[in-house]
C-alpha cells in the first residue's frame, strides 16, 4: 500500500517538474533588454538559415578577421574560440559551428569603445567548421577553419 | 539563485581586458540523466557588459556554449577605478547582475 503511494507521488512531482519547465521554456518573460534574444537565428538548424538570421546571407571571405581555434580539440564540451577583427567599424561578431544541431553559437554587438575581440568556450558535438562573421559599414565578412573534435560536448 | 559571476578588468595600456566567469548549467536540452530522463534546457540568453553604465558588448548566446561560460572581452576609453557591471538572463528568464572595478 505505501509503496503504491509512494510510487503515485514520485510520478506526481515528476509530472509537476517537467510541467513547470515546459512553462518556463514557453513563456518569454518580457525582461527590457537593449537587445533581444534573436530566437529565429539561434534555433535555425543549418548553417545558411542561421546566417540568414544575422542578416549575413551572403559573407565576403576577410584576411582581416582573425579566428583562433584549436585543430583537434579533445573535449568537445569546451572548445575555446578566439576572435578578433582587424576591419574597421566592426559592429557585430557571431560565431557558428556548422555541424552542431543548432549551429549559431554566440554573436556579440559592440558600442562604446567596446573593441571587436572576444573568446569564448563552446560546445562541439562533432568535428565542424568554426564559422564566424563580422558586420563592419554594413557589409558583411566571414572567416573559418575546421576543428577536430575527438569527445563531443553535446549528447550524454 | 545562480552563483556570483566572477569579473576581472585590468588596464593593458589602453585597452581594458575584461574576463567573466558565469557560473550557469547550460544545458542543451539534448542530454538525459542516469535514469534516462531528458535534462530541460536552460542557458543563458543574452547578456551585457557595461562600464560606468554604457554598454560596451552586448552578447546572446545559444546553448551551445559551455558549461560556466568564460567571456573575454576589450574595451577602450576606461581607466583604472571605472566600474564594470555584468548582467545576464536565461531561458527562465533568471538573471544575474554582478559588478567589479578596473584595476
Amino acid at each position: 500500500m505505501d509503496n503504491i503511494r509512494r510510487t503515485l507521488l514520485k510520478g506526481a512531482g515528476s509530472t509537476g517538474a517537467l510541467a513547470a519547465a515546459m512553462a518556463a521554456g514557453v513563456l518569454k518573460p518580457g525582461q527590457a533588454l537593449a537587445t533581444e534574444w534573436n530566437k529565429a537565428a539561434f534555433e535555425s538548424k543549418d548553417l545558411a538559415s542561421a546566417m540568414k538570421g544575422v542578416g549575413a546571407a551572403t559573407a565576403a571571405d576577410s584576411k582581416d578577421l582573425v579566428l583562433k581555434a584549436p585543430e583537434i580539440a579533445e573535449n568537445g564540451a569546451v572548445v575555446p574560440i578566439d576572435v578578433t577583427s582587424n576591419i574597421s567599424n566592426t559592429t557585430s561578431i557571431s560565431i557558428f559551428v556548422d555541424k552542431n544541431p543548432q549551429p549559431l553559437s554566440a554573436h556579440f554587438d559592440f558600442a562604446n569603445g567596446g573593441v571587436p575581440e572576444v573568446s569564448v568556450r563552446l560546445k562541439m558535438g562533432q568535428t565542424s567548421m568554426v564559422k564566424i562573421v563580422a558586420k563592419a559599414d554594413g557589409k558583411f565578412y566571414s572567416a573559418q577553419r575546421e576543428v577536430k573534435v575527438t569527445a563531443g560536448g553535446c549528447g550524454g | 539563485m545562480a552563483d556570483p559571476m566572477k569579473i576581472r578588468a585590468q588596464m593593458k595600456g589602453d585597452v581594458c581586458d575584461i574576463k567573466v566567469l558565469m557560473s550557469h548549467p547550460m544545458e542543451t536540452g539534448l542530454r538525459k540523466d542516469t535514469a534516462g530522463n531528458a535534462i530541460p534546457i536552460h542557458f543563458i540568453r543574452t547578456f551585457s557588459v557595461a562600464i560606468n553604465g554604457k554598454i560596451v558588448v552586448d552578447g546572446q548566446s545559444g546553448p551551445s556554449v559551455s558549461r560556466n561560460p568564460v567571456f573575454g572581452f576589450k574595451a577602450k576609453g576606461a581607466k583604472a577605478g571605472d566600474k564594470v557591471t555584468v548582467k545576464w538572463i536565461d531561458s527562465k528568464g533568471e538573471s544575474r547582475t554582478d559588478e567589479a572595478t578596473v584595476g
